[in-house]
């Protein structure tokens, strides 16, 4: 029995188990009190004091997201006194604030927004100080004049995906919270997995804004196709006030008709080609005894293995992620179907994640001659896309993907939950192969007669343990799926962003079910028997691993690419020169 | 044998006044004079008469020599080592009285106080084991090992009131008795020799005074608790604190009173010193861990405390260098010896540091309940050019200011606190008429807000905003409703921040409003400086009638502000005047005013 | 980065390896060796103990001891403690600025003199207190700066 301790909140009563915090105690009684720092299990540092209430017997107010509740405590959350330091609190916090919300890309999603709202805060004097310079390097842009050093992007950065590339720099009124010497992410050993977004409660952390780009496309003369990612259907309703887990697939693609797309393909069909492509390299690597393999559909997660383990890139796999595998075979495959050139096709993809649009942006991604994708929008910036369109997603009827590449199986829809890359090879290639692949009833998987060990992580820490013991020997596992993302793309770094924890967890079980139906209705369920891609194979890659399907749908990793002399290295530089 | 013991003080303040030279200078003659073999010469920690230094005391007969030149060494050998007069010359003469004290003892500034953690210092050579020894230096952890449980030393701490003297005043036993019900396993002692406050020098003056007195304790404070292994975290500007102690850590070992097997039990135990690098805020402890676990010295929310999760997690007890320095004597003589001194609730003494308008700056220990007007006129020996006392800060920047009319309210814990103010490290400033409450509450402010570690938004944003409105007030910008403001915002800040420096930062604030807020009235209403300090406020004119027109001052004047023809009257050029007030010490008539 | 600097970061890495909480001793280490740290030198201590940049800046930007650009050669420091403050060390401070025309944490350009203020420095006894490299003067007064200036230049 676990030791219980009375406590009084605001008058009523309640028997909590000893540790719990008094705002998690309040919560219980259905009390918010508001807060700007704290994230369970996370943050816990009590910094910046909007949770304080007054406890009988104590002078001051203190922080009630690191307050446990004793025997006896009486709280209160809503006194005078409290209310008072709250709206100090906010005023404070606001002087320091470059107040431009209207240009904020946060407005309207912003925690400190709608609390200085609800405490109804006056105008404070402005406290000078100097500007500091933006990050607008890459993907993941920084305005630091906006952050309120709250430190919950130090907290995932550090604790959640163990890369630290954030930290709280100087001290006193001058701290700031920044990449080691204020550098650019781009040169930090940032992963652009955009956790930090995630959690940034203003609008100091925001990804490119590339709206622009994708109009400028819409508006010109040339072919525009979109692939949109197997999360954003689980995800995008949301920001339509449609309720969590409301499955929009048919609703996007219209939307996407509208907004002016020639073509509306799903990038779950070059997840299926993905399963196929990875499930011959994992056969032949088993019969080869070369294993682990690990995959690399997740660009945060391959470049923090560049990053910070080169020296197991070799256990990746060299398929490209479905996205660039999309952009190599439209420009190329898709263009000559059309009776177009490569340079006639533009894409955009849809992505649940930031570090989508590093991938696009590195330089060997242009196996088709031309830049693969040219534009990544993630979740957040579609929505921002349909609202400037005045397009209410809401009220769409349901409308197909194009064909041929928005065919899809319910295998590749997967790929949008952690665990989703693995089953979903391992139902292709037991389908495909019965003989050769076995799947037990507890998703146990047999190649050969022989186990082929599972192991599957999201988030770049939990990452990082695998790799420390793949390094150390100690990892048994031979097929390792890894996303940058914890819980996979559902909870990528492009998703639409949520305050509050309980409510974001809420929202990701939502997402995970609609993944879930999705796969259930599915008409087939393994890749192999996608008719597209079946067609693909057939009238134009020739087989899974065949040298085109190298030349397009497979990569190279940095410490390769780095050797000057490698064949690899040759070629795109030849490439680009040609460029 | 030697017949005469010369102490030479080495601590910080003589050491500045070249009182290293003094000792060379010593040693040199004594050997011209081939007496070397009679005469030792002891370099000891602060004697705590800082003003006076360098210092030397002659014993047997106990001679107190201040203010030594070097020339003045020779003297002293020839006339008092050789030939046995002493040197009337070099004794101390009272400020006011000019009554001249020949022994140590007799002074007036010795005679009032009562030595218990500053017992060895200035008395011994700190960088002597043996001489520790010689004063039943490890008699008590001795005694400890030899027959007391660990819960018998608590319960002696806990009996002898022994309350922390690093600021919080927390009583010692119940700390030590936490950390020691906190289930076995790795346990640390720490020692805080950060001694932030602006204007205390007791810690460090211990460490180097009297380091193993610290080394002792912690050894004691490791078998009541459970530890092993105790860390001291000295703050960087101390350097030689740091070599002191880590040379007596090093005695200590050899000694076997540190390592493994102590005193042929089996208890170990063993220190390390850690250096801070120049943050107050790792006076805190929950920053002090921070620090030593190699981070940003940012405090931690508490609980949990130190006592069940501290360095790395496990339990640990922060103590303060002076409380340990009690510790020894504690166990020596008994809880209850020690709590016969001092006063109820407070028991035993305190060590302040006096400085500021004050003649007799230095240390002094006295018992806790001591008033303010012994110390500052009885020891202290009144304020400098018989100026008007105006105020004393206690407890630095945390703390607040005591007035005239606290003069006789005894100095301990909770009378303090009730202040208005607290006792803090034992820093004592003493301030004349002169000073500028409105300005020493800004100098204050000034001080935290660079110092907030800027974890905490009321702390980091609210001293900020706090400090801009008195830099208004101060330069003459004041408006209306600029009190309220600071009142409200000192409020905030204490009742939200984190940790203590944030909870304690608004006190110099509002303990100056509270006494002396006409004159932050003044500032604002008037434009005008009642101490005639700041200077955007005051202004330099000259009396026609009383100027001769010598032009001396126009001379002087560094900005050319003073115009004007010899033999009349000369005047001052507002705009061009910095008001530096060079003017008014040069004039020879005193037609110049200040105002 | 020159090979030498490398050996010896690593050397006093290496020295201060199993002290736990090792990163702020190896910076005073480096600090003492140095005068300063640079920004390649933190790196160095990053990689080496397998933290993160950004936690090695995050600590070095904390302490005010820790100081990321060259010194002048003659490092002047005026203490501004309470005693000192009350007892003119304004003033102090002003007359070095004034002479040397730099102000408190800069260096002056012939890489000769950096004024900075201290902390307490625990002689209060003597306020107000300068001290410049390894010697202290206590009862300093505005008008003696020049002349102090002076001694030090020639030196
Ligand atoms: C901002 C701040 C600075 C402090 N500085 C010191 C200090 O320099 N020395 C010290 O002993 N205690 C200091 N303290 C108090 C310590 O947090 C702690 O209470 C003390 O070291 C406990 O030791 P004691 O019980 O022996 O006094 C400080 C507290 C705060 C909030
Ligand atoms: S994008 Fe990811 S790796 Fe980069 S700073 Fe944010 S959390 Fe850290
Ligand atoms: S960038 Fe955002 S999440 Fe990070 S500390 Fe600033 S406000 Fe908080
Ligand atoms: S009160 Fe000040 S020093 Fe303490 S945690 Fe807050 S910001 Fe830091
Ligand atoms: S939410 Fe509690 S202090 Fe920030």
């Amino acid at each position: 029995m676990e030791n219980m301790v009375n406590i009084v909140i605001d008058g009523e009563e309640l028997s909590v188990p000893s540790g719990t915090t008094v705002l998690e105690t309040a919560k219980k009684l259905g009390k918010k009190i508001p807060q700007l720092c704290f994230l369970k299990d996370i943050n816990e540092i009590g910094a910046c004091r909007m949770c304080v209430v007054e406890v009988e017997g104590r002078r001051n107010l203190p922080a009630s997201c690191v307050l446990p509740a004793e025997e006896g405590m009486v709280v209160r959350t809503n006194s005078p006194r409290v209310l008072n330091a709250r709206r100090m609190n906010l005023e404070l916090i606001l002087s320091l604030h470059p107040q431009e919300c209207l240009s904020c890309v946060r407005s309207q999603n912003c925690e400190l927004q709608s609390m200085s709202q609800q405490f109804r805060v006056e105008q404070t004097p402005r406290i000078d100080t100097d500007r500091l310079p933006l990050d607008v390097s890459g993907p993941i842009q920084r305005d630091p004049n906006k952050c309120i050093l709250c430190r919950r992007c130090v907290a995932v950065c550090e604790e959640v995906q163990s890369t630290s590339v954030l930290g709280a720099l100087e001290r006193g009124i001058d701290t700031h919270i920044g990449p080691a010497w204020s550098e650019a992410l781009d040169n930090a050993s940032c992963t652009y997995c955009g956790q930090c977004i995630q959690v940034c409660p203003v609008g100091a952390l925001s990804e490119r804004d590339d709206t622009a780009r994708v109009w400028e496309l819409l508006h010109g003369e040339d072919h525009v196709v979109v692939q949109v990612a197997p999360a954003i259907r689980t995800a995008l309703g949301e920001e339509f006030n449609l309720p969590p887990g409301t499955n929009v697939e048919g609703r996007m693609v219209a939307a996407l008709r509208q907004l002016g797309f020639d073509k509306v393909f799903d990038t779950n069909f070059t997840a299926d080609l993905t399963v196929m492509e990875e499930g011959h390299e994992l056969l032949a690597k088993v019969a080869d005894k070369n294993l682990p393999l690990i995959t690399s559909c997740s660009p945060g997660w391959v470049r923090f293995v560049e990053e910070y383990y080169p020296q197991l890139t070799r256990h990746l796999s060299s398929c490209k992620s479905p996205q660039q595998m999309f952009g190599a075979l439209a420009k190329t495959y898709y263009a000559e179907l059309a009776g177009l050139t490569a340079q006639q096709v533009k894409t955009v993809s849809i992505m649940p994640c930031t570090a989508k649009k590093y991938e696009a942006d590195r330089p060997e991604m242009q196996a088709s001659g031309q830049r693969d994708v040219d534009v990544v929008l993630t979740t957040r910036e579609l929505a921002a896309l349909l609202r400037q369109a005045g397009i209410d997603l809401a009220r769409l009827e349901d409308e197909e993907f194009d064909a041929p590449m928005g065919a899809s199986s319910g295998a590749s829809v997967l790929f949008g939950r952690s665990g989703g890359v693995a089953q979903a090879a391992a139902r292709t290639l037991s389908m495909a192969y019965p003989e050769r692949v076995k799947v037990g009833a507890d998703g146990s998987v047999m190649v050969d007669g022989k186990p082929l060990r599972v192991t599957v992580v999201s988030s770049l820490g939990e990452a990082r343990r695998i790799l420390e013991a793949v390094e150390a020997g100690t990892c048994d596992a031979d097929f390792i799926e890894i996303m940058a993302c914890p819980g996979g793309c559902i909870n990528g770094g492009g998703q639409p962003t949520v305050f509050d924890q309980d409510e974001r967890n809420e929202r990701l079980h939502a997402r995970r079910n609609v993944i879930e139906t999705l796969d259930g209705e599915a008409a087939i369920a393994g890749s192999h028997e996608n008719p597209a891609v079946q067609q693909l194979y057939a009238a134009f890659l020739g087989h899974p691993l065949s040298e085109k399907s190298h030349q397009l749908l497979h990569t190279h990793y940095r410490e390769e690419l780095e050797q000057p002399d490698s064949p690899e290295s040759k070629a795109i530089l030849s490439r680009s020169t040609a460029d | 044998m030697y017949r005469a013991h010369v102490l030479v003080c080495a601590g910080a303040g003589c050491v500045s006044s070249r009182s290293r030279d003094v000792r060379d200078e010593l040693v040199k003659i004594l050997g011209e004079r081939d007496i070397s073999e009679e005469v030792r010469v002891i370099e000891t920690g602060c004697i705590g008469t800082c003003d006076l230094g360098p210092v030397m005391i002659v014993y047997p007969e106990g001679v107190f020599y201040q203010k030594l030149g070097l020339g003045d060494v020779a003297q002293i050998v020839d006339e008092h080592l050789i030939r046995g007069r002493v040197v009337e010359r070099l004794l101390y003469r009272a400020p006011l009285t000019e009554i001249v004290t020949e022994k140590m003892r007799d002074l007036e500034f010795f005679r009032r106080q009562y030595r218990i953690a500053l017992r060895n210092t200035g008395v011994i050579d700190p960088e002597s084991i043996e001489e520790y020894i010689a004063r039943d230096g490890y008699m008590a952890l001795g005694t400890v090992l030899d027959g007391m449980t660990p819960d018998q030393v608590i319960q002696e701490i806990t009996a002898s009131g022994l309350r922390g003297r690093g600021g919080g005043g927390f009583p010692t036993g119940r700390k030590w008795d936490f950390a020691a019900q906190a289930p076995v396993g790795q346990k640390y002692v720490v020692c805080n020799a950060d001694e932030g406050d602006p204007g205390a020098f007791m810690d460090r003056s211990i460490i180097e005074g009297d380091p193993h007195s610290i080394i002792e304790a912690m050894a004691i404070a490791g078998y009541a608790i459970g530890a092993d292994q105790g860390y001291v975290y000295v703050r960087a500007e101390y350097p030689l604190a740091v070599e002191r102690f880590q040379l007596a850590l090093q005695q200590a070992r050899e000694y076997g009173f540190l390592g493994s097997a102590i005193l042929g039990t089996d208890f170990h135990f063993d220190l390390d010193v850690r250096v801070g690098a120049g943050a107050f805020v790792c006076g805190e402890e929950t920053a002090l861990l921070n620090s030593i676990e190699g981070n940003r010295g940012e405090p931690r929310p508490r609980p949990p405390f130190p006592a069940v999760a501290g360095l790395w997690g496990r339990p640990t007890i922060i103590n303060n260098v002076e409380t340990y320095a009690n510790v020894p004597p504690i166990i020596q003589h008994g809880a209850k010896w020690f709590s016969k001194i001092g006063t109820e609730a407070s028991r035993g003494t305190k060590v302040f540091a006096m400085a500021g308008n004050i003649n007799n700056t230095g240390l002094v220990e006295v018992p806790m309940g001591t008033t303010l007007r012994e110390l500052i006129y009885d020891i202290g020996g009144g304020i400098p050019g018989n100026k008007r006392f105006k105020a004393a800060q206690t407890g630095g920047p945390s703390g607040g200011c005591l007035t005239e009319d606290h003069l006789d309210t005894p100095m301990d814990y909770d009378t303090l606190l009730e202040l208005g103010s607290m006792m803090g490290s034992g820093g004592l400033i003493v301030m004349d008429e002169d000073t500028c409450m409105v300005d020493i509450a800004r100098f204050f402010l000034d001080f935290t807000r660079d110092e907030s570690c800027g974890k905490c938004n009321p702390c980091r944003i609210g001293t900020t905003r706090m400090l801009s409105i008195l830099e208004r007030l101060v330069s003459g910008e004041g408006q209306q409703g600029d009190i309220e403001e600071l009142e409200d915002l000192a409020v905030f800040i204490q009742e939200t921040s984190l940790c203590g420096l944030g909870q304690s930062a608004p006190n110099p604030v509002l303990s100056t409003l509270k006494n002396f807020r006409s004159e932050y009235e003044a500032h604002i209403r008037e434009r005008r400086c009642p101490a005639g300090h700041c200077r955007a406020l005051i202004s330099y004119t000259i009396v026609a009638e009383t100027c001769i027109g010598c032009g001396i001052c126009a001379r002087h004047c560094p900005s050319n502000a003073i115009v004007g023809e010899r033999r009349n009257p000369y005047s001052i050029v507002t705009e061009l005047c910095t008001k530096c007030g060079v003017c008014l010490q040069e004039c020879p008539v005193q037609a110049i005013q200040k105002r | 980065m020159c090979s030498t600097v490398a050996d010896k970061v690593y050397t006093i890495v290496d020295r201060f390896r199993d002290t736990p909480g090792s990163l702020i001793p190896i910076l005073h280490a480096i600090q003492e060796e140095y005068g300063y740290l640079s920004r390649d030198v933190q790196a160095m201590v990053a990689s080496e103990l397998g933290i993160s940049p950004a936690k090695v800046h995050g600590v070095v930007s904390f302490y005010s001891f820790f100081t990321e650009q060259a010194k002048g050669e003659h490092e002047i420091g005026v203490c501004m403690g309470t005693a000192c403050y009350v007892r003119g060390a304004a003033d102090v401070l002003e007359a070095f600025q004034n002479q040397l025309h730099i102000r408190a944490g800069e260096t002056t350009s012939d890489q000769r003199f950096t004024i900075g203020m201290t902390r307490c420095i625990g002689a209060c006894g003597l306020a107000p207190v300068v001290t410049i490299n390894d010697d202290v003067y206590g009862r300093l007064a505005p008008d003696r700066v020049p002349e102090l200036i002076e001694k030090y230049r020639r030196q």
